[in-house]
């Protein structure tokens, strides 16, 4: 923490120096990352790198997975992120899978550069691709080197795999077809206990990535891959159309970590923050300045951290995040459930009038519903970017569904015979909607609305992955740094807050329903 | 012509193709007290709702103190024809009060809530009833309210479907009772649905038996019993018990 406010401190000097450069590049260059402890680091690296230069730099990190990403580069909102080649070529071509490195690279490159004048920057020079990986001592009783040398041991060895890994045809399958494995056992681990189990000898063999922290921290042998089964993901930096037009100088700069970045150097750096606890910036900081690409930082940067509080002293050494993403969320809920609410409950009353429109209008809304929030999350990038707009407007078209089929169908079946006798009695269509059926529909209105709520409440918190804040932010970095005090710092004020949304709704329900009605609810819950 | 409060002409309705009503003409003379009386189905209800147009007839003619129901806006009319539904239809979330003023108040009335208290009374109901919840009432002051309801904007004319049909003997019988004192004293006319043929009988100045739309005999109570017009009506008069006069 410490580490970060100085690093901040001294930012601004160094920038200033440069501030010829930094006004001739105009806007800063908005560095993405995925939602995932490396891709944190690398974009980390590419904005200190980038500030080091003095080119001002706007942090968009973990952005929800590739086709959040990609859109938002595609989209011009954000300048670069790093991907991987193999994913590239498998999840954003589509394309057959290929098991030459530099075939993969060159096919992307050309690919990208046509189709959307995307560039990939030439390898940061590691693979963050499967690894098989077993305890180095097994390596050296069987004299383990490559896949093909267990083929002759694996029957005496018992496998640990990610269940995933087990069923996919480019998992456990193929590599055994390819190889000739047998196992003699496998068994199912989940991902956060099979290095765990392996180091402990309950299993031989795991399935891992190549750059996974938990290989450098075990002393585990990765088994190379020779004869090429496993599609190859190399990192490169991925840069948008406009950084390349506006600010070449940019470009030039990243290409600076261009084949600087060995595998088991990136391995060291993960094992840093995802099993070590330090912070991505200060962990950054020092590799930038080991690699010589900055001068200086690294001393404070790389300070240890100290020693870890209690949760409850934790949570208070972030009460100013915490606050900041409380209120964000607070906005991300209300601001679309109030949007909702007076697009909903209008449109219903409208439908309860035109009765023949309101079934396909209906469901038309209930559709939005079916799109899954992270896709809903992506179709809004192109239209509206990426930060708080898009996930207000994601949220607000969720809250409709519940607010107007509630409404809807609460007004529709409002006490029938109250109805008739409004209209016996010479109410006109309107005045029976005003004065019988609204107040008379008021739980079922306000049961919509609470509903719409608790959704909202929900989803926001995947509101981070497209750069929109709130409690879902510490929930994300937690998640991708594997910091469970982090994830529980989101988590936990997220239930809070959706308790407090329902309470404060329940009481506006209690004062909306007409007392007679409460009345009957009363003795209708005592009954029970 | 203008002595009759409602004058129906070969008023005919179909749902569908069920004729629920076929060629039909019944007269109601002012300060009367007609009783449609007849089985389920027989068209009664359907009947009394195209008076005040809560049912849009098909052919024939009905005029309301002379006037042709189709030339009023079908909003004025039903605030000018007093109407009460069976199971009351007072409007849960108001109190009696309001709920007796909602015709005046529609009307914009000054007075609503002063006319509302008036006819709380007139319907025998004691003042403070007025600031209770309708679900607070007993289902004969239910009625009762809707009774008051159906008269406190200076109606002359009220419709009842079935009003009693749903109330215990005693309860019946005091509100039957309470609807004869109140006809004579405001001078109303009434057009009741029953299929209660001693109710008909005793409310009634003039009773219309119909049976599948068509009306089957329209005389006094009296004639009604003493000479059935048809073996039909001999054999609901049969069945309900009620002797020959």
């Amino acid at each position: 923490m410490a580490a970060i406010a100085l690093a901040a401190l001294l930012l601004p000097n160094g920038r200033a120096a440069r501030s010829v450069l930094a006004q001739a590049a105009g806007r800063p260059v908005v560095v993405a990352s995925k939602p995932f402890g490396e891709s944190y680091l690398l974009a980390e690296m590419f904005a200190q790198l980038l500030e080091s230069r003095g080119i001002p730099v706007d942090r968009r990190p973990g952005l929800g997975a590739t086709q959040v990403a990609f859109a938002a580069l595609e989209s011009g909102a954000i300048d670069v992120y790093p991907e991987y080649t193999g994913t590239g070529l498998l999840a954003v071509l589509h394309a057959p899978p290929m098991h030459d490195a530099a075939a993969v690279f060159d096919t992307v490159q050309r690919a990208f550069e046509q189709r959307w004048g995307i560039r990939w920057l030439p390898p940061l020079g590691f693979e963050n691709t499967y690894a098989i990986a077993v305890r180095a001592g097994t390596a050296g009783r069987y004299g383990l080197r490559t896949l093909s040398d267990l083929t002759g041991v694996a029957s005496k060895l018992t496998a640990g795999f990610t269940p995933d890994f087990i069923g996919r045809p480019d998992g456990l399958p193929g590599l055994a077809h390819a190889y000739g494995l047998h196992f003699a056992a496998v068994r199912p681990l989940n991902q956060a206990l099979k290095y765990r189990a392996l180091a402990a000898g309950r299993v031989d063999v795991v399935d891992g990535y190549s750059t996974d922290g938990s290989i450098a921290r075990y002393g585990l042998v990765v088994l190379d891959d020779d004869r090429h089964f496993f599609p190859p993901y190399q990192a490169a930096a991925l840069v948008g159309v406009r950084l390349q037009r506006d600010n070449p100088a940019a470009v030039t700069v990243l290409t600076e970590l261009s084949g600087r970045l060995s595998a088991p150097v990136m391995r060291a750096l993960n094992q840093r923050v995802e099993i070590g606890g330090e912070s991505v910036a200060a962990v950054a900081a020092s590799a930038l300045s080991s690699l010589g690409l900055t001068k200086g930082a690294s001393a404070t940067a790389a300070a240890p951290e100290a020693a870890r509080p209690g949760f409850l002293a934790y949570l208070w050494q972030r009460r100013a995040a915490l606050w900041n993403d409380t209120l964000r969320h607070l906005l991300l809920v209300a601001v679309p459930l109030v949007a909702g609410i007076l697009a909903g409950v209008p449109l219903a009353l409208w439908l309860e009038r035109r009765r023949s429109a309101a079934e396909p209008v209906i469901r038309a809304v209930g559709v939005l519903q079916t799109i899954p929030s992270i896709a809903l999350l992506a179709i809004m990038i192109p239209l509206l970017g990426v930060g708080v707009w898009p996930a207000l407007v994601a949220l607000w078209l969720y809250s409709l569904y519940p607010i107007v089929r509630g409404t809807f169908t609460a007004v529709r079946d409002a006490d029938p015979s109250a109805v008739a006798a409004g209209r016996a009695l010479g109410m006109t269509p309107a005045q029976v909607l005003r004065w019988v059926r609204t107040p008379l529909a008021a739980p079922g209105i306000m049961a919509g609305i609470r509903t719409a709520a608790v959704i909202d409440v929900g989803t926001a918190t995947l509101a981070a992955f497209i750069g929109a804040g709130g409690l879902g932010e510490p929930i994300a970095t937690g998640l991708a740094l594997n910091d469970t005090r982090l994830i529980l710092s989101g988590a936990i004020p997220a239930a809070v807050l959706a308790l407090l949304v329902d309470a404060v709704l329940a009481a506006v329900e209690w004062w909306t329903t007409p007392e007679p009605l409460r009345a009957a609810a009363r003795e209708r819950s005592r009954d029970r | 012509m203008t002595d009759l409060a409602v004058h129906i002409e070969r008023v005919s309705k179909s749902y569908g193709g069920v004729r629920a009503l076929i060629d039909v003409s019944v007269d109601v003379p002012q300060g009367a007290c007609v009783a449609l009386v007849g089985e389920s189905g027989s068209g009664k209800t359907t009947l009394l709702r195209c008076i005040n147009r809560l049912v849009a007839f098909d052919a024939g003619r009905i005029t309301v103190f002379g006037t042709d129901v189709l030339q009023s806006e079908p909003v004025g009319l039903r605030r000018a024809i007093g109407y009460v539904p069976q199971d009351g239809g007072l409007l849960p979330h108001w109190r009696v009060r309001r709920n007796v003023a909602l015709v005046p108040w529609l009307d914009g009335a000054a007075d609503a809530t002063a006319r509302a208290d008036r006819a709380i009374a007139a319907v025998g109901l004691d003042a403070p009833m007025g600031e209770r919840w309708p679900h607070e009432l007993s289902g004969g002051q239910q009625q009762r309210a809707a009774v008051a309801r159906a008269v406190a904007g200076g109606q002359s004319l009220v419709l009842l479907d079935e009003p009693f049909g749903a109330l215990d003997a005693i309860a019946r019988s005091d509100l039957q009772a309470m609807m004869i004192t109140l006809r004579e004293r405001s001078s109303l006319t009434l057009v009741l649905v029953t299929h209660d043929l001693h109710e008909a009988f005793r409310l009634a100045t003039q009773v219309v038996v119909m049976r599948a739309g068509r009306v089957e005999q329209h005389a006094p109570p009296e004639e009604i019993r003493g000479a059935p017009a048809t073996p039909y009506v001999s054999a609901l008069l049969a069945r309900a018990g009620v002797e020959a006069a």
